[in-house]
Formats: structure tokens, C-alpha cells, sequence
């Protein structure tokens, strides 16, 4: 089925509209062209995080200190870390969302994220299933594209009813 | 009782004529495919358990390497931490909780087939557990007991 030449028009005038990475509600757009080594690097560990949900300080201390990364050696070539350091930056978000950079520049403790899921039940990111906050696709199935869209959020895989209520709100 | 179960008797003979052979040419491709990748990445897991024994001056011990995989060296973590004991099933992230590929060459194939990405997992991970790099003899002694697992 191909898209419409009306839609393809309409989708790029939003394109050219959007004034930042980080967009209204919850979509942050992956932008096309990240490094290849971000997704085998950084992806390696963790979501592969689209660049606009910290500030541009924060992915740069965080590019500067890969051999201690949270807990983790995790550095990289020279060529590669340049590369996605400067791919982050000139993404990072600029919204009023993410203008202050977050204690240890951890998304999860920006106070946007804390009060999206200021509901979820300390027992669903304790579940097998996700692990982490830091694991975005376990309840975001579209996070590697950037989708965070409460109206997309599935329940992680054998997480018990009592705790499904808690991530509708 | 080859009559016990027509239903499937009868999805296998679907699957036969044209779509076998449709199958075989999918390998085939698959193959031509997968090749050049390995031959590019240009190490077996036989290939890196030598050039450490190499450097190292002796074989790699298996026995030793199951122990040192095991233990944690006076840090938070061990190899199996992540990798679990034994390793042939995904392992896990301590930290960030993500899903690993199986270490064991036996479990996962394209597991030590990078040179650079065996130094460089090495490199990082023997940092995580023992706060410094691994020896030749260490790396040789982790890869024969990875070596020697079967599922």
C-alpha cells in the first residue's frame, strides 16, 4: 500500500515545523542519522536512548567519563566516541522538558521522567521482566524509535494484573 | 504408527515440492551471505584460545577458567554476574537488566568470530569485575572452559 503524495507532503511539513528533537507528548524522534556504533555500542548495554532526552551537559560529561559509566567500563575508540558525542549533542533536547540537566545525568531521575511514572509500582521495575528503569522497551515496545506514547505501553511479559493497573494513569 | 497423526502428516507433505526448494535456496543464499561476514570478522574461537595461550606461554585451562568465571574477585561482580553459570543460556545485565547474548561458543556461533570485539569485551568487562585488564593466561584459561561447554 503506498502512502498518499498528500500524507508524504503533510509528514514533511511537520518535519520542517519541528522545532527540536524532543516533541509534544510522547514521541522523541530518533533522528535517521545516529552513528552506526551508537546502536552496537550503546545498545549493547542498554536502550539505545534517542539524544533528545537529556540536555546537551549531560551527554557531554557523560561522553567525557565512558571508562567509569555508572558502575561500567565502557569506553570506546576515540573515533567512535567523537562521532556519537557530537551526534548527542546536536540532538540533545532543548524543550523546557529537558533544560536541566538531571542529578547524575540519569534520564531516570529527570524530574519529567519521575513524574510520568510516579505511579508505577516499585514491584514493576523490580519484575523479572524489566530489570530496570533503564530498560525503556520492556512496557515501550517503540522506544528504539523513539515512541513513548502512553496509549502504546504494553504490560512486560508475566507481570501479574494487581501490578498491570499501575501503569495506566 | 504412521497413521496415528494425519493432520501433521499431511503439513509435512505441504511443506514438501516447491517450498523445499524454496527452503534449500533460502539456506543457500543464507550461506553466501553469512560467509564473507565471518571470513571479514576473520577469527574462530580456536583461533583467539591460541593466540592467548600464545602470549601467555602455556595452554589455556579450563578448570581454572571455570573458577575464575565464577568468583568475584574482591569486587561486586563475577563473569556469571552477567553471563550466568554456565553460560550457555542469554545472559543479563547486572545493572542495566538488558539480555545477552549466550558467551559459549557451542550456545551462540558468532560468539568470539571479532577479534577486535573479543579485546575490546575483555578489555571493559575484566575492568567491571577486577578493577584491571585480564592476562593473556586468564583470557586463555575463560575461553577454553567456555570452549569445553555443550548444551
Amino acid at each position: 500500500m503506498k502512502p498518499s503524495p498528500a500524507l508524504g507532503a503533510l509528514s514533511m511539513a511537520l518535519a520542517l515545523f519541528a522545532s527540536g528533537p524532543a516533541l509534544a507528548d510522547g514521541r522523541v524522534q530518533m533522528p535517521r542519522d545516529a552513528p552506526p556504533a551508537y546502536a552496537a555500542e550503546c545498545g549493547a548495554c542498554h536502550t539505545a536512548y534517542a539524544p533528545g532526552l537529556l540536555p546537551a551537559a549531560s551527554w557531554r560529561r557523560i561522553m567525557a567519563g565512558l571508562d567509569r559509566h555508572y558502575g561500567s567500563d565502557a569506553s570506546l575508540e576515540t573515533g567512535d566516541r567523537d562521532r556519537i558525542a557530537a551526534w548527542l549533542e546536536a540532538n540533545a533536547g532543548r524543550g523546557r522538558r529537558v533544560a536541566d540537566t538531571p542529578p547524575e545525568d540519569r534520564i531516570t531521575q529527570s524530574s519529567w521522567f519521575r513524574r510520568e511514572h510516579r505511579r508505577i509500582d516499585a514491584a514493576v521495575w523490580a519484575h523479572p521482566s524489566v530489570g530496570s528503569a533503564a530498560q525503556c522497551a520492556a512496557c515501550h515496545g517503540g522506544a528504539a524509535q523513539g515512541d513513548f506514547e502512553e496509549d502504546d505501553v504494553t504490560a512486560p511479559a508475566g507481570l501479574p494484573p494487581s501490578l498491570q493497573r499501575s501503569l495506566r494513569h | 504408527m504412521p497413521e496415528a497423526f494425519p493432520p501433521v502428516r499431511a503439513r509435512r507433505h505441504a511443506l514438501s515440492g516447491p517450498a523445499s526448494a524454496i527452503c534449500a535456496l533460502c539456506v543457500g543464499v543464507a550461506a553466501l551471505l553469512v560467509a564473507p561476514v565471518a571470513s571479514a570478522a576473520g577469527t574462530t574461537p580456536a583461533q583467539q584460545l591460541q593466540r592467548f595461550a600464545a602470549e601467555a606461554g602455556r595452554p589455556g585451562d579450563a578448570g581454572a577458567g571455570q573458577a575464575f568465571f565464577a568468583t568475584t574477585h574482591g569486587g561486586r561482580w563475577s563473569c556469571a554476574s552477567c553471563h550466568r553459570s554456565p553460560p550457555l543460556q542469554a545472559g543479563r545485565h547486572a545493572s542495566t537488566g538488558k539480555a545477552i547474548d549466550p558467551l559459549a561458543p557451542a550456545a551462540h556461533p558468532a560468539a568470539f568470530t571479532d577479534a577486535a570485539r573479543v579485546d575490546k569485551w575483555f578489555r571493559r568487562n575484566c575492568r567491571d569485575v577486577l578493577a584491571r585488564e585480564c592476562s593473556a593466561a586468564e583470557k586463555a584459561d575463560v575461553l577454553a572452559y567456555l570452549m569445553s561447554l555443550k548444551p
